[in-house]
């Protein structure tokens, strides 16, 4: 093979690149080196710092330190335009046409040959009219359009960021088509996935990212998927042990994974049923119950439907099939204004979409509260500082800011948002990964403070991106995979090995020992 | 078409024929509405004719130079609230410069205010993209600045035009009305080769999804830039108006252009998020609006209360847009 004729000599060679956004480190030190003629995956699980190397590569952000180096010569990327210089093109997660711009108006946009992306596509066989405007086409078209534009560009390395994500199995069998013959043509691909079946089908080798580092390159065809996720997951992985803390942050657990918990949950009250919730393209038949005093996580790569699954729980968007219970009524709510009336309220990811930035704490806290607290127009602030006195003081919100919410720390904004529930009162809450971004102290907060809402009868479905987490608080937990339930299993159960393997559609491999 | 042997990628396609025409539905319908009204107006006024056309495409002009200038910078996505202003200033500074100059050296004038402005155009952009404060905010900054200037220049109304460069932009050529020509004009030659080139196509795109094109290789700034610096010269040319069909300058002359030219522009089918329309669907606005108040003058109508009548066509034009878009899209 050709890589063997010439192997001291890399295609891409990235050395020691690292990226901050104030103070959280997005990447650490990530070395890679992509051969000639050779297909390599980027790994890793959420957060380990994949899409910023990939925005790196692209030109889309600056590297803090490091080094790029493409067949020998260093590459300095100021911008997306300045990609194509260097021999790379980019299919970017989201779309990266124009949706008021037809076809031929967005490949002439970025210089593409059209006789070329028109070869592609025939390779693919597809066809498009270059007269449709873009934002008439359904997505995955757009996906295979973006990814012939890429390739038309005849760049040495083509960089492809969950290209599959949106696409059906035969679209994706047309695409793997196409890399392979871009393989054989002595090109490269720099292939991100969480699928680790594809990964292992059409990639050669892979580069596992780990806390903003790699921690490993192998060839795929002599490892297994279990080593693969061993090597995502780190040392821990090593322990099968049941609920185990992770890493050095997570310290003494919140009175560890009681097991009657769970049995002491089945004979309450049931307070959210959900049957066969479906959404075009996100979900695909979700079903669960949940009762009062439980809390029951979600755990999901991105993009899986878990915002879909909580926004129709909690009136953002309508599900197209499926109805949701709560305390035995049907609830079909037209806005989160019926689902709060219902007692389902939710704890967002961007708390900024929850808060009001410039106003008090104690105002965040009362706003739904403003459905009853008024009496014919008139805020009662009495009553309103009462309520909202009595959720400061039981959350524990450190006060010292609570003029500006915007100036509090993000765990005690994070903390006002629960605090509002606990004053209006709820029986359901929707948790979306509520300790994203937040420091390990506040986060172990938040997680009694979960448990102790599910002690005092309240039910809570919790998504967290944080996979330890999940064993840490949850009673039970649902892996969704592609908008469906693939599996669910006691939380005592869900180590993160486990889960991992879950998350990544592999259910019918056992876990390791 | 798309293979169909892949499900799943239909292109939905509401009309399977005539899709140019639908893409411009809104130009047309507005056209044939400024149309059919043409003809009511005839019917209602016999006596209709050229010179009458003449004084409508006069009191339209500077409203329809106005209408285009926005509809360039609305369609980058941005907005430009110093169109009214800066008109102002066009007007007072050509006036006094043209005070006591030939017709020749008017045009030369007029060249090198048009050139000024898009200097001061472009600058508008390049403080937006530098500093990432809003349009809104730095062009209503802006528009103080201009108006001001116009005022500090001209305190009183003055100065003068010669009349061969007010013949020039509100006379007649032939049979036609020069401020016809000067429209087809700034279409033509100002307006296709931006719309036609990789400019234009790059206007587009950063109003549509700044994003994308980003990623598309795009230089976004670049292209914002240059949105207001193609809103300049058509402001510029407006302030010309000015000018011309009023012969000296006013320091309020434009003051009230740069909220109807945000309604020609919505009225001409520009989406004012940016990257949707075109420039004719405005310009057809601007003399629909114009040509309105005008019946509605000749029919006795106060007119503070033909404000009331614009306000409300615009509403319900946009309103019923929405409600077919709304029902296209459920469908």
């Amino acid at each position: 093979m050709r890589r063997h004729l010439t192997p001291a000599m890399n295609l891409l060679e990235v050395r020691g690149v690292s990226k901050r956004y104030g103070a959280v480190v997005a990447l650490r030190s990530a070395s890679l080196t992509v051969a000639p003629a050779e297909v390599h995956a980027l790994l890793g699980a959420n957060g380990a710092g994949k899409s910023t190397l990939v925005k790196i590569l692209t030109g889309v952000i600056r590297p803090d330190a490091g080094t790029i180096e493409m067949g020998g010569r260093p590459v300095h990327l100021t911008s997306p335009a300045s990609a194509p210089g260097a021999g790379l093109a980019a299919v970017f997660q989201d779309p990266s046409l124009v949706p008021d711009l037809t076809v031929r108006q967005n490949l002439r946009l970025t210089g593409a040959d059209s006789a070329a992306v028109r070869r592609w596509l025939a390779a693919m066989d597809l066809r498009v009219d270059e007269d449709d405007l873009v934002g008439d086409l359904p997505l995955p078209l757009l996906r295979m359009l973006d990814l012939a534009r890429a390739l038309a560009r005849e760049p040495r390395l083509l960089i492809l960021d969950e290209i599959t994500a949106a696409l059906p199995a035969d679209l994706v069998e047309r695409v793997f088509l196409v890399i392979r013959q871009w393989r054989e043509h002595g090109r490269s691909v720099l292939f991100i996935s969480h699928r680790l079946v594809e990964v292992r089908t059409i990639c050669d080798r892979a580069t596992v990212l780990r806390d903003g580092a790699d921690v490993g390159t192998l060839t795929l065809a002599e490892r297994t998927e279990q080593h693969i996720v061993a090597l995502m997951l780190g040392p821990m992985a090593t322990s099968d042990d049941a609920p185990c803390p992770v890493g050095p942050d997570t310290g003494p657990q919140p009175e560890a994974a009681a097991p009657d918990r769970a049995s002491a949950a089945s004979e309450a009250r049931l307070l959210l049923e959900a049957r066969g919730l479906a959404m075009s393209g996100a979900l695909r038949g979700v079903s669960f119950s949940l009762r009062a005093g439980e809390i029951l996580g979600i755990a999901a790569l991105e993009g899986q439907g878990q915002d879909a699954l909580f926004d129709c729980l909690a009136g953002n968007r309508r599900a197209d099939a499926g109805e949701i219970r709560v305390a035995g009524r049907v609830l079909a709510p037209r806005s989160p204004y019926d689902a709060i009336r219902a007692g389902v309220v939710l704890v967002p990811a961007d708390r900024a979409h929850a808060l009001l930035p410039q106003r008090s704490a104690r105002e965040n806290i009362a706003l739904p509260l403003y459905n009853r607290a008024t009496r014919w127009g008139l805020i009662d602030l009495r009553g309103e500082g009462t309520r909202a006195g009595a959720a400061i003081a039981r959350l524990a919100i450190d006060t010292r800011a609570q003029r500006q919410v915007r100036r509090m720390s993000g765990g005690n904004q994070q903390k006002v948002v629960v605090a509002r529930w606990v004053a209006a009162g709820f029986r359901v809450v929707l948790c979306f990964d509520p300790t994203r971004g937040i420091d390990v102290g506040t986060k172990r907060q938040i997680h009694r403070l979960l448990r102790d809402l599910a002690g005092a009868g309240a039910a809570v479905l919790l998504f967290t991106s944080e996979l330890p987490e999940i064993a840490l608080v949850c009673d039970r937990v649902l892996a969704l995979y592609e908008g469906r339930i693939v599996h669910e299993l006691p939380a005592q159960a869900a180590d993160e090995a486990t889960l991992l393997r879950l998350v990544h559609g592999l259910v019918r491999e056992e876990p390791v020992g | 078409m798309t293979d169909p042997s892949a499900p799943g990628l239909e292109v939905r396609r509401p009309m399977a024929a005539g899709r140019a025409i639908r893409r411009s539905a809104w130009t047309v319908t507005i056209v044939g509405l400024l149309g059919a009204l043409l003809v009511v107006e005839k019917l209602v006024h016999p006596a209709l004719n050229v010179f009458d056309m003449q004084s409508l495409v006069d009191g339209a002009l500077p409203l329809c130079l106005a209408a285009m200038a926005q509809t360039a910078v609305v369609l980058s996505g941005g907005i430009d609230l110093s169109v009214g202003p800066m008109m102002s200033l066009v007007n007072v500074v050509s006036a006094l410069l043209m005070t006591h100059a030939t017709s020749g050296q008017a045009v030369l004038i007029a060249l090198g205010v048009v050139a000024a402005v898009v200097a001061a155009g472009a600058l508008t952009g390049a403080v937006i993209v530098a500093t990432g404060v809003p349009d809104i905010i730095v062009t209503l900054a802006t528009g103080f600045v201009w108006g001001g200037l116009a005022l500090h220049v001209m305190p009183i109304p003055g100065g003068a035009a010669p009349a061969g460069f007010a013949a020039l932009m509100t006379g007649q050529l032939g049979s036609v009305p020069s401020g016809l020509v000067v429209i087809v004009a700034a279409l033509a030659f100002l307006w296709e080769p931006v719309h036609r080139s990789p400019a234009g196509l790059a206007l587009y795109a950063v109003g549509s999804n700044r994003a994308a094109a980003y990623l598309s290789g795009v230089a976004v700034g670049r292209a914002r830039v240059a949105a207001y610096a193609l809103g300049g010269a058509f402001a510029a040319l407006g302030g010309l108006a000015l000018t011309a069909s009023t012969t000296n300058g006013n320091a309020a002359s434009g003051t009230s252009y740069t909220l109807t030219s945000v309604a020609a522009t919505v009225l001409g089918g520009v989406s004012l998020v940016g990257g949707r329309g075109g420039m004719i669907g405005p310009v057809a606005a601007a003399l629909l609006l114009t040509l309105i108040n005008t019946l509605l003058t000749f029919e006795g109508v106060d007119p503070n209360f033909s404000l009331v009548v614009q306000g409300a066509i615009v509403v319900l034009v946009v309103m019923v847009a929405g409600l077919v878009l709304v029902r296209r899209r459920g469908a």
